[in-house]
């Protein structure tokens, strides 16, 4: 008598593929926000995660995870839109005023974050995973070109079948991303509407599956508040810290033409296969 | 001696269903800080009526909280600015001398004006109608402890039980959904052992319908619970999430009949 499909098109069953995406994607920030907070142990540290996700994980496993991330954003903005059509239609004439009497700022506004949100996410993916942005500074230096910097473990660079093991700047990259000014001004407001659409979302998420109560509403309305905002400070600090010029770029290749052959003294060599 | 007030009204005045309407600026005189909304709302018909004019249509019934018919959004609020309070329990001390007070109906598709501030709510009832039973014949009532039933199902049971019908849930959501009111009846059935036996096609029944009537969808903004003058809980919508949830991986597996 009702189909799978009655499942979609319900309200509630879009509303429950809206949550499960958006748990999904509150993960995924939590992990993406403690990889690059990594910069902060300097740049080997978080050249050598680019190298794990990059060279030692197997491409086909990145490109699932990528792919997955994508399909749920699609599900989630096409619910989103779905939804907004309904509700929009159910409601054709407006009040001539209408009170919000207890819903939060964060409630009323998801549409708002979210769009942005989305504006941020191409922008985002554009800016660091393709690099196609144009007039940005780490165009000039080399840190895209093929040839990459050495990988470093304990502070020594990792040699392989008689030769240093490249691995990608992804710290210079950062750090160049972030001087331009606007970029970041674009990062951190972007990650403040993040933190105003998790202050609802991660609550919410547990009433649309139905495990949320009297009790438990405040605790996850708290949670959520908490998670917003370290997600918030988690990811803005890192334009802060370069715009405030408390991330430099690595000076060990800030005058190598060559980012391939830069000047280590120290370089010892370490067996690894 | 008796505090009386005089107000400035802005009313919704719609002679037909599908008439455009607009409001209308009356203004009322010495109205008592002692009369309910609703005997205000009767003293504007006397004087419109006495004036040759055309009375304005609300609905209202029991004008003791108890029935759910008196329908109107005060100052943007349904059933005006108390908590838990309906328009026919409002009183008039909560309002100040020389104040605009602008009365809407309910504003939703599924809900369309009748006339002024009469809106038809039979959405509601079909609703009800898809699910909200118990289909055995129960015969008379059994005795109070036939069916051991605990105290905090009872009571939760009673809380959903609550829910009166008005439609200010979907006068006050954003998105006009209907969830608080098929949540408290899908949940009012479904907590009891009577009601358990038909909880997965009750449930399915009574969100397709809701859905097919044209409500929107609840984005747990929580303005339902706020206007609600029974104070049923967003629990009861949690409590309806998770028994659709449950209802179609059940459904999923095998047709629920
Ligand atoms: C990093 C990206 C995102 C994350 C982590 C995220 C997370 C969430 C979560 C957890 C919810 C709550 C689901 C529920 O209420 O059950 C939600 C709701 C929502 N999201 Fe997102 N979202 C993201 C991006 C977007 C984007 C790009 C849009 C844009 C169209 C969007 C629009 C919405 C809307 C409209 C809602 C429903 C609002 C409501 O429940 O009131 N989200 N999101
Ligand atoms: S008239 Fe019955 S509840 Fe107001």
């Amino acid at each position: 008598m009702y189909t799978i499909s009655s499942f979609f098109k319900s309200t509630i069953g879009r509303k429950i593929l809206m949550a499960l995406t958006g748990l999904v994607l509150v993960l995924f920030v939590m992990g993406h926000m403690l990889g690059n907070l990594q910069i902060f142990l300097g740049p080997d540290a978080i050249n050598a995660y680019a190298y794990k996700l990059h060279e030692v994980l197997p491409s086909s496993a990145l490109w699932a995870v990528r792919v997955f991330l994508l399909i749920c954003i699609a599900v989630h903005i096409w619910m989103a839109v779905l939804l907004t059509i309904e509700n929009r239609r159910a409601r054709p004439q407006a009040y001539l005023k209408q009170r919000p009497v207890q819903a939060t700022y964060a409630s009323r506004t998801m549409r708002m974050s979210g769009v942005i949100l989305f504006a941020f996410i191409i922008f985002h993916i554009a800016h660091y995973t393709v690099r196609v942005v144009p007039g940005m500074l780490y165009d000039e230096l080399n840190v895209l070109d093929s040839t990459k910097v050495p990988l470093f473990k304990d502070g020594l660079a990792v040699v392989k079948e008689g030769e240093t093991v490249p691995t990608f700047n992804v710290y210079d990259m950062m750090i160049d991303g972030f001087e331009v000014w606007w970029v970041s001004a674009f990062y951190i407001t972007a990650t403040g509407l993040l933190c105003l659409h998790l202050t609802h979302g991660v609550s919410s998420m547990f009433q649309t599956v139905g495990l949320r109560n009297q009790l438990w509403r405040q605790r996850l309305d708290r949670a959520a508040l908490l998670y917003g905002w370290v997600v918030f400070l988690g990811f803005a600090i890192i334009p802060a810290a370069v715009l405030s010029g408390l991330l430099e770029n690595d000076p060990r290749y800030e005058q190598a033409t060559s980012a391939a052959h830069p000047n280590i003294s120290e370089q010892v060599v370490i067996a690894h296969d | 001696m008796e505090k009386t007030m005089n107000l400035i009204l802005k009313v919704w005045r719609q002679r037909r269903r599908d008439d455009v309407g607009q409001f209308h600026m009356y203004e009322l005189q010495n109205v008592s800080e002692d009369s309910s909304f609703l005997e205000m709302m009767d003293s504007l018909s006397e004087e419109l009526v006495s004036r040759g004019e055309e009375p304005v249509a609300f609905d209202h019934d029991c004008r003791e909280g108890i029935c759910g018919m008196c329908s109107m959004t005060i100052n943007g609020v349904p059933h005006g600015p108390e908590r838990a309070t309906t328009a026919c329990q409002l009183h008039m001390r909560h309002f100040n001398d020389g104040q605009i007070i602008t009365i809407e109906p309910w504003r939703a598709k599924p809900f369309p004006v009748i006339k002024d501030l009469v809106v038809d709510r039979s959405p509601f009832d079909r609703i009800i109608q898809s699910g909200g039973f118990i289909t055995a014949r129960t015969g008379s009532a059994v005795d109070a402890n036939e069916i051991p039933i605990s105290k905090q199902t009872a009571d939760f049971a009673m809380d959903a039980a609550a829910c009166i019908g008005c439609g200010a849930c979907v006068a006050a959501c954003p998105n006009a959904s209907a969830m608080l009111f098929t949540a408290a009846k899908v949940t009012h059935m479904n907590s009891l052992p009577q009601g358990k036996a038909e909880q997965d096609r009750r449930t399915l029944a009574m969100v397709t319908t809701m859905d097919r009537e044209g409500f929107g969808g609840c984005t747990n903004v929580g303005e339902c619970e706020a206007a609600c003058p029974k104070v049923i809980s967003l629990d009861m919508i949690a409590h309806l999430n998770r028994d659709y949830l449950s209802a179609q991986t059940k459904n999923f597996l095998k047709p629920v009949q």
